[in-house]
């Protein structure tokens, strides 16, 4: 319990960091302007989501090859991690996009497989609800999981493969990409603020997981006395 | 200064959906803990 709200603590202190740096400390973009201060907690909010579905994604591949349920229970909490953090992106996205682009929203490949990629953890989550037994439910959604992750990849690919009208990428881009240095700071740091967040969801989520698993445990013994 | 009420909407929205969540997970726990309450009462009583 004190890890735990030390954790908290310590997460909710860097994210009130990481957005006091974004406002006070990283210079302004000149085309942009202030709007470009989102790209710190939208990237952020992004790569984090990304870690949490790879963490989701070796779990469902540890509890296909060893059927042990602490895989499953961390699969479906960074699953639901993975998809708020998601969901965040694709709200500040559009939020970005409208004084940017002129518009909130278009299908290109960047946002349509962010897209994809929500909708595919909804069914992951959707799918464990219609799965009653414990085993097979976990067993069906690993698998689910596992199909899921490939479009991870297209993700992170779309705006490096494609023209898009989502920006090319600053950060591992390439040749004439790249931020300034104080902006490069304050992004990672940003970063790392973000994961520190999702591991303290990640915790709390799996303990939440856990004591299911003991309800049904207990529910059976009810039953069968 | 324009678009800082854009920057504002994304910060606070952001920050409002990951409450949100925080406030379900300790909402389901604590409604897992009284119902494992109830059933280890349960499973003594018989």
């Amino acid at each position: 319990m004190g890890k735990r709200v030390l954790l908290g603590a310590l997460a909710i202190l860097l994210v009130i960091a990481a957005a006091y740096a974004s406002f006070y400390i990283a210079p302004e973009e000149r085309t942009m302007g202030v709007v470009q201060r989102i790209f710190y907690f939208h990237v952020g909010s992004a790569w984090a989501g990304m870690d949490a579905f790879l963490v989701c994604f070796i779990c469902n591949l540890l509890y296909i090859w060893k059927r042990e349920q602490k895989y499953d229970w961390l699969g479906v909490a960074a699953a639901e991690v993975g998809l708020v953090l998601t969901t965040v992106v694709l709200i500040t996205g559009p939020i970005w996009a409208k004084p940017a682009w002129g518009i909130y929203w278009t299908w290109d490949a960047r946002l349509t497989s962010t897209f994809v990629l929500w909708l595919l953890y909804v069914s992951y989550l959707l799918l464990r609800t219609l799965v009653e037994e414990p085993d097979r439910r976990a067993l069906l959604s690993s698998l689910f999981g596992v199909f899921a992750f490939i479009d991870v990849p297209l993700v992170f690919g779309a705006i490096r493969w494609w023209r898009t009208q989502h920006p090319a990428p600053v950060i591992m881009g390439g040749p004439g990409s790249g931020l300034d240095p104080t902006m490069n700071k304050v992004f990672f740091f940003s970063v790392f603020a973000m994961h520190v967040l999702t591991v303290f969801l990640l915790v709390e989520r799996y303990g939440l997981e856990k004591m299911k698993s003991e309800v049904d445990v207990l529910q059976r013994e009810a039953e069968a006395l | 200064m324009k678009n800082l009420n854009s920057v504002f909407a994304a910060y606070i929205i952001g920050w409002g959906v990951f409450f949100l969540f925080y406030v379900s997970i300790a909402k389901r726990t604590s409604d897992l803990r009284t119902e494992i309450e109830r059933l280890k009462n349960s499973v003594t009583r018989k």
